[in-house]
């Protein structure tokens, strides 16, 4: 009993001091989170001219994707042509990025960020309204489209009003083939319809090849990128685009989009992807593709300069092929989005740097060989030379299809934050899996939609 | 994750008759100069305690009654946030597969680590002990990420889990075990267990140590086998330790995140997906901070109500 008395008394004050923190932490904490507003939508701030980097020594605060070496080769550039620009960059894998965009955006305000999904951060006054820019430097007489996914208006829906981003380039997706593969599968050509797609692929199954390699494991659904060809294939883009930019009554649950959720739960059934697609990572399926393993991947033209490379001579490319011979065609493209913090120090130069990347020569020859995709500006602008029988030059000249057929769309994972990685990647694993329907997948997906876009 | 906060042991003078006198002025100064001396050492932890356990802990609890997406303003939406967690069903479903990890977190690393801490207990003069002991525990200094990586590797479709199933003709069920709806979350448990099973089997075994060797040599002089002797003497006097091994490894299921964010992500479909993941995602990917915040909240006092039943009954009957 005697024992355990100053252990009954601490044992009392120990609450008591609990208590007393408690209520200090709580008083403190009674407030509403974010109390400090957001800066308000700016206007353009520039004043009028033309901007420039200035003659004096300007440090630029940047912030950009790890494992693309498109960024760096081009602010090295700049800083021979400006020595007085140097660059202080940040770099993370575009996941990080995008989880902490708006944090990075108020806390930080970067000169120049490589951008996720750009509509909340313009509604919520983060990024940097860049219309003065355009008028300044003439990025409004560019073809419409280039910019028509940068723009987000006053309501946060994108594809009409301001401009809150530029592209360093814009990329393209297709179908890239092993051509050993096919030759072996005794395919002769490119296909055209796509009937003959669906045959060439049942060749390859025949010749016991894999006929597609598509990463759809972890966080990442691969199998959007043929879903979505396959819907501008049996669809229209305009509809999908406008479902992206969440204009009001938007529906991906369509008619022709059905039958293209149906069209890949057809090839799903057929064995036409790797048996363990729901674990296949990105890397994986490179590495799978480029080692010869399977016949087709379904992904963009940032590769073509790393297929050119590791795969000289031994790969091809084609935009997806029509419902109907003859029919136009399509493509996911979208700018490689960097845009400027509301509260940037160097705005101006930042600007300036966007401009010189799609109007100087030297740029343009980067954007292409080393991105590996068309640079942005004018139709009539400087183009590299580059040779038409090497993947870039395939992916390059399908851009000019696309723009021709106006075939370009967004992607659909980047109608909301959340549609992705909530949505579209655990509904196309259960269409693998053969646990949902390819209706029941387009309806699962609108309804998340729906709800993501409420709130 | 869970603090253990003892309480400050105050010095207790022997209680005999001649040092009461001594005893009562001590207990004057306590309440008086040397109270403040011992408040005063207490204070820089208390300080970080405050700074880094209650404020961030209420802090959520206040973010939780909001709608914010951790920039603009947040709007108060009182327990909007609370009833949204349970009409929500894929909330739900994480909460399920939590459970189901405790099998693979919390028992089969217990049961293991018992049976393995007995046996190394038997061989205690081998060498081979020593090497049991660091291999077995290995997988505890490792880092989760990493952990989780390397068994990505050993489960994926050429990895050696399937070579070997492969080599022993079993051939016919190898599949990508972290890609398929039915398997992935035990593939995801049997990595937890892998880690946990060190920590478990070290635990058990520094329990064991301590037991009184007569008690086994007394067993043994009544008859007892090793499995009796196992079942009716060290069993029964682990309790304690058991008890610790199940709250760590529980809290552990409940609360995972490292290993199924490497591993699959929540994937394939929502069938890895755990409370500390949906945590995640709805906090960064979709920023909504209130409901994430509601959600943590939940999950804490999850734990709570299953780890506090736990305590009670690892410790009923300890005196």
């Amino acid at each position: 009993m005697e024992k355990t008395r100053p252990k009954r008394r601490a044992a009392i004050r120990v609450p008591a001091l609990a208590g007393m923190a408690l209520a200090a932490v709580l008083g403190l904490s009674a407030c509403a989170p974010g109390g400090s507003a957001a800066p308000s939508q700016t206007t353009a701030t520039f004043a009028g001219g033309t901007p420039t980097c200035g003659t004096k020594p300007v440090t630029m605060n940047a912030y950009f994707e790890t494992g693309f070496p498109l960024p760096k080769a081009l602010t090295d550039e700049f800083t021979k042509q400006h020595p007085n620009v140097t660059w202080n960059i940040r770099e993370d894998q575009f996941a990080v990025i995008t989880q902490n965009a708006a944090r990075t955006l108020s806390d930080s305000a970067p000169d120049l960020m490589r951008l996720p999904s750009i509509a909340d951060l313009a509604k919520e006054g983060l990024l940097k309204n860049l219309d003065g820019y355009a008028t300044a430097f003439g990025w409004d007489k560019w073809p419409a489209s280039q910019l028509e996914q940068l723009r987000v208006d006053k309501s946060g829906s994108r594809g009409s009003g301001s401009l809150y981003a530029q592209g360093l380039n814009f990329s393209l997706t297709g179908v890239f083939y092993n051509k050993d593969l096919a030759k072996k599968a005794g395919i002769t050509g490119t296909p055209t319809t796509l009937a003959e797609l669906d045959a060439d692929l049942a060749k390859a199954k025949a010749a016991g090849i894999t006929p597609i390699a598509q990463f759809n494991g972890g966080a990442t659904g691969g199998l959007a990128f043929p879903l979505q060809q396959l819907m501008a294939a049996y669809g229209s883009p305009t509809s999908i685009n406008d479902w992206v930019f969440q204009k009001s009554g938007a529906d991906i649950d369509t008619a022709t989009n059905k039958q293209a959720a149906a069209h890949l739960e057809k090839w799903v059934k057929a064995g036409y992807f790797a048996s363990d697609v729901n674990s296949l990572d990105y890397a994986g399926m490179m590495s799978r593709f480029i080692g010869g393993k399977s016949l087709f991947i379904f992904d963009g033209d940032w590769e073509s300069g790393n297929l050119d490379k590791q795969m000289a001579g031994k790969a091809g490319f084609f935009l997806m092929p029509s419902a109907t011979a003859g029919g136009k065609q399509a493509a996911m493209s979208a700018p490689l989005t960097y845009g400027i913090a509301a509260g940037a120090k160097h705005a101006d130069c930042a600007a300036t740097f966007l401009n010189w990347v799609a109007t100087d020569k030297t740029a343009r020859s980067i954007a292409v060989k080393v991105g590996g995709s068309h640079p942005m500006g004018l139709a009539d602008a400087y183009m590299p030379e580059v040779d038409s029988s090497t993947v870039t030059g395939q992916t390059l000249a399908a851009g000019a299809t696309v723009s021709k057929d106006n075939g370009a769309m967004d992607f659909i994972a980047n109608a909301t934050n959340a549609i992705y990685a909530k949505s579209w990647t655990p509904q196309l694993q259960s269409l693998v899996a053969g646990r949902v329907s390819s209706d029941d997948l387009l309806k699962s997906v609108q309804s998340d939609y729906l709800s993501q876009i409420k709130q | 994750m869970t603090g253990i906060v003892t309480t400050p042991e105050v010095a207790t003078p022997p209680a005999t008759a001649a040092a009461r006198p001594e005893r009562r002025r001590s207990t004057r100064r306590r309440s008086g100069r040397g109270a403040l001396v011992g408040w005063l050492f207490l204070l820089p932890a208390t300080v970080f305690y405050i700074a880094f356990v209650l404020w961030p802990i209420l802090s959520t609890i206040n973010y939780s009654f909001y709608d914010w997406n951790g920039i603009t303003p947040a709007t108060f939406v009182g327990v909007q946030n609370y009833v949204a967690l349970v009409t929500q069903p894929e909330l739900l479903g994480s909460i399920i597969n939590a459970f189901v990890l405790i099998i693979f977190f919390s028992l089969i690393p217990t049961a293991l680590g018992l049976v393995i801490a007995a046996t190394i207990r038997g061989i205690s003069g081998s060498r081979l002990a020593g090497i049991a002991r660091v291999v077995l525990f290995l997988p505890q200094i490792i880092p989760l990420v990493a952990a989780g990586i390397i068994w990505t590797w050993l489960l994926s479709t050429d990895g050696l889990i399937n070579q070997l199933l492969r080599g022993i003709g079993l051939g016919g069920i190898t599949r990508a075990w972290l890609g398929d709806f039915t398997t992935a979350l035990p593939a995801v448990g049997v990595i937890g267990a892998w880690v946990l099973l060190g920590l478990c089997t070290l635990l058990l075994l520094s329990g064991m140590s301590k037991l009184d060797p007569s008690l086994s040599e007394a067993s043994r002089l009544d008859g007892a086998g090793a499995v009796r002797e196992f079942l009716s003497i060290t069993v029964p006097l682990l309790k304690a330790e058991i008890g610790v091994c199940i709250t760590v490894t529980v809290i552990a299921a409940l609360a995972s995140f490292d290993i199924i964010y490497i591993a699959t992500q929540g994937g394939p479909g929502n069938s890895t997906m755990v409370p500390g993941l949906q945590i995640f995602y709805l906090a960064f990917t979709q920023r909504e901070v209130g409901l994430a915040s509601a959600l943590a909240v939940a999950l804490m006092v999850l734990v709570l109500a299953v780890v506090l039943p736990i305590q009670r009954i690892f410790r009923g009957n300890d005196q």
